[in-house]
């Protein structure tokens, strides 16, 4: 059978995530007891998380996460880092047995910092030339796959149901101010790690439930800017999309929801004059990175994370805060198992898409 | 057609006689004096031989007392050397002169949107209800330019985009090769629905200076009804290099078609040939077309997006390549189907490709090359049905052209006589006493109702896919699967097979 990524698996899932706004870590217990609730969602054959604000110590350092299927695989890639990079410190993810999940890869993690004479042999930004690398241990070197690559964030991923892949990565020993966790539901057994959520690049992580049908339509026009679809996974097509509007594009990330749910003509239509132009050039210059088709997701960043319906919200969506902390998950229900007594519970409109940013000073504390 | 021939005619008009009443509205309305009266015998008769099969006097007949037939092949069964080939050589024998015909390609070459099957949700996704759900067919032409910048938005010197309602215009037919009523209809039309329809090279009539904000004004080789206020007053300026049917030859508008209104339009004398020559003899080279599309930026101070229209040959890729690099903003591309009014047999039959795969093989080579956003790929030849459409925007395209099928919505029967100028339909004639048959405001309602009845079907298709909106269909060659293509078609039009997952 062919490995994920040789061909597109569909998938439906369960989501949820929060972000203390004040910057308060909070370990992972909480997120895997949300996502937990939501087990029918998924089908045990894939569940992740990611964590921004785990690593304080080596804040400044790009925190590579990569599985390996073989020793080889661990070589070639490591050859690669040296190669490119100062490695502050490399161990294994420290990880617990779980009987329910099955054989894992080997699993590291490196702190690295890109060598600048690299940099400039590439005539590259640096996030450019890092997007560059990890694309290339994707797509060249087989059996090796960068989990995470951002800076004081990680994802851990798996097969299996979430909470047992929590329970294996030992998210109750990490603190963050941010956690998006994923239950995966796919119509068929791909069985590889690397396939499971969230999908990151840099400092972006997505999780996403739905089927997005405008796939073709989008991979083409991101392929146009370098990207290689290593996975053929709508979740990656999303991260990508993000990673050139706002940070390459340098468009807010409001406008940036936007043009991944655009509005309707009829909407734009109505609008005073000066934003009709915007709405309208947004839609016509990135028409083809529409994600058309049922989707929900919540996209992790550094200081931040947004959820996202499709824009005729054809998957669940709830959010609601509670004191500093914002929550979003597929239900309800998910939001309320750990966090009873919310203020404010609400079903956000198709495309209107929910921001939570830390505030500034916890922002200013975080990265000092 | 000569009285005596060595061929036998190609149909036979047949008369029901116990249903015949002898109104004579055949005799009166046949445009190739297919249909006699003796009046002297009070009898009504047929020259088979001079019968096109536009089907105009069965059509009409009030007493549907007519048929017409294919005159039985009297050769011998051979494969190789057709009726159609004898036919040929024996008028040739008989002229001495060049074949010429109308309308597109009719030769059994392979039609690839035959080949290729659309999706649709299952489980996974849902298909969305075009009668619930909005449904978007908006498409804009033009340059795109990014990032989106909020400085660039308020930018009014820059060219805008244009948008249509439905990703269908009406090509390019010029003013003398139809008539007015005829182009009146599509003009009407388009702009009813919120389309465009293209002038073709024989300039805008100045009555119809009030549609001209749904025109493409043409310019070609002969320049016919060139002229600032043609060029200001239209929406999309389009540079004619080549047309599907004929490409690589220029055009010729015998001096009959060219009455007082026709000459007047073209600017030219009336009664004398309009010969459009091959080449524009200013455009030898890629860079003499970049200073033409410039001369017309200028000319229109950048307010008119530019189309370059070429046809489909060989290495349509790089020469799109080379168009969208000279600073078109968008590029029509007609396909080895292309109608055409008038054009040599043998070219119209034998030269070009087919649409489907130089829309695969532009689509992806501006991708390759990073500029698929600069300009908009317009296909044209041949589209038959509103899956015809759906399949070439899947292929890469961001809107079609129709024409051939605009023409049956008017009344045409692909009888192929367009370059006689007897159109009994009243359309491809300049003869007052056909055209009138030929009521504009009945024209334009029947051009709406196509363009409708299309456009709810491609509603409904991109629905079954799970998308609500066409840009989202735009070179999604996931959506399209080929039966039956070998590896070489199926690489080319970037499809899997029927079959293959995703």
């Amino acid at each position: 059978m062919l490995r994920e990524g040789d061909y597109r698996v569909p998938s439906g899932c369960a989501i949820s995530g929060f972000i203390n706004k004040d910057g308060r870590r909070v370990d992972g217990s909480a997120i895997i007891q949300s996502i937990a609730l939501m087990q029918e969602r998924s089908n045990g054959l894939g569940g992740g998380f990611a964590a921004y604000g785990i690593y304080p110590e080596y804040k400044d350092y790009y925190a590579l996460h990569l599985l390996f299927e073989d020793k080889l695989s661990r070589n070639l890639v490591e050859e690669l880092i040296k190669d490119n990079f100062y490695i502050e410190a490399e161990d294994r993810i420290p990880t617990r047995h779980v009987r329910s999940i099955g054989k894992a890869p080997l699993l590291w993690r490196y702190f690295v910092t890109p060598r600048l004479s690299k940099i400039e042999e590439s005539k590259e930004t640096e996030a450019d030339f890092m997007t560059r690398l990890v694309m290339r241990i994707n797509d060249s070197v087989n059996g090796a796959y960068v989990v995470s690559s951002g800076k004081n964030m990680g994802a851990f991923k798996g097969v299996g149901y979430p909470e047992d892949i929590g329970e294996f990565f030992r998210l109750d020993e990490y603190q963050a101010y941010t956690w998006i966790a994923h239950g995966r539901f796919p119509t068929n057994t791909p069985g590889w790690w690397g396939g499971a959520h969230p999908f990151t690049l840099l400092d972006w992580s997505v999780v996403h439930n739905g089927e997005i049908s405008s796939y073709g339509a989008n991979r083409r026009f991101l392929e146009m800017y370098g990207y290689k679809m290593t996975l053929q996974t709508d979740t990656e097509v999303v991260a990508y999309a993000i990673d050139l509007l706002v940070r390459r594009h340098k468009l807010p990330l409001e406008l940036a929801a936007r043009v991944l749910a655009a509005p309707l003509w009829q909407v734009i239509d109505r609008l005073p004059a000066a934003e009709r132009d915007l709405y309208t050039r947004l839609r016509v210059v990135y028409g083809s990175l529409l994600l058309n088709g049922p989707f929900s997701i919540i996209v992790g960043f550094s200081g931040g994370l947004m959820a996202l319906n499709d824009r005729i919200k054809l998957r669940p969506l709830v959010a609601a805060f509670h004191g500093a902390t914002l929550y979003v998950a597929s239900e309800e229900a998910a939001i309320r198992e750990i966090c009873p007594d919310v203020e404010r519970v609400w079903y956000p409109q198709g495309g209107e898409p929910v921001i939570g940013r830390l505030e500034e000073e916890s922002q200013c504390r975080l990265s000092a | 057609m000569p009285t005596l021939s060595l061929m036998p005619p190609e149909f036979r008009v047949a008369r029901d006689d116990n249903k015949c009443i002898k109104c004579l509205a055949c005799v009166r309305q046949c445009g190739f004096d297919a249909q006699q009266y003796d009046a002297e015998d009070d009898r009504l008769y047929a020259i088979d031989a001079n019968c096109v099969n536009c089907q105009r006097c069965v059509s009409i007949c009030p007493a549907g007392a007519l048929t017409i037939y294919k005159n039985p092949p009297p050769m011998r069964p051979n494969a190789h050397w057709t009726e159609g080939h004898l036919r040929n050589i024996v008028k040739q024998a008989e002229t001495g002169g060049v074949l010429l015909t109308g309308m597109g390609n009719d030769q059994p070459f392979p039609t690839y949107f035959d080949r290729l099957l659309l999706n649709a949700s299952q489980v996974t996704n849902p298909s969305i209800d075009p009668l619930r759900e909005p449904m978007e067919l908006r498409t804009y032409l033009g340059s795109r330019v990014e990032p989106v910048t909020l400085e660039e938005c308020r930018d009014k010197t820059r060219t805008p985009l244009v948008p249509i309602e439905t990703p269908i215009m009406f090509s390019a037919m010029s003013y003398g090769s139809i008539s007015h009523e005829a182009f009146a209809s599509l003009a009407r039309a388009a702009k009813a629905f919120g389309t465009l329809f293209n002038t073709g090279e024989g300039g805008l009539p100045e009555d119809l200076y009030e549609y001209a904000d749904h025109a493409v004004v043409q310019v070609a080789s002969g320049r016919f009804g060139v002229h600032a206020g043609y060029l200001n007053a239209g929406r999309v300026i389009e540079i004619k290099i080549g047309q599907g049917a004929k490409p690589g030859i220029g055009g010729h508008l015998p001096g009959e078609k060219i009455t007082a209104p026709v000459a007047e339009t073209r600017m030219i004398p009336e009664g004398t040939d309009a010969l459009s020559p091959a080449p524009h003899h200013d455009i030898y080279s890629i860079e003499d077309l970049k200073q033409l599309i410039f001369t017309l930026k200028e000319a229109t101070r950048y307010q008119k997006p530019v189309s370059v229209k070429i046809s489909a040959v060989h290495n349509v890729a790089a020469i799109a390549s080379g168009i969208a690099r000279a600073g078109a903003d968008i590029i029509a591309i007609d396909g080895f189907r292309g109608g055409t009014g008038a054009a040599p047999t043998m070219i119209r039959d034998h030269v070009g490709i087919p649409i489907e795969l130089a829309i695969a093989a532009v689509d992806q080579r501006l991708r390759e090359e990073g500029i698929r956003n600069r300009v908009s790929l317009v296909a044209a030849g041949g589209f038959r049905s509103s899956a015809d459409v759906v399949k070439a925007i899947a292929l890469g395209a961001d809107a079609v052209y129709i024409a051939t099928a605009a023409l049956i919505a008017l009344g045409c029967h692909l009888c192929q006589k367009c370059y006689t100028g007897k159109c009994s339909w009243g359309i491809a004639t300049q003869d007052p006493y056909r055209s009138r048959r030929l009521n504009p405001e009945i024209g334009a309602e029947r051009l709406y109702n196509l363009l409708r009845g299309w456009s709810h079907e491609i509603k409904e298709m991109l629905g079954g896919m799970g998308i609500n909106s066409i840009e989202s269909l735009r070179g999604n060659r996931l959506h399209l699967r080929g039966v039956g293509l070998n590896e070489v078609e199926l690489k080319l039009l970037g499809v899997k097979h029927a079959g293959e997952a995703m």
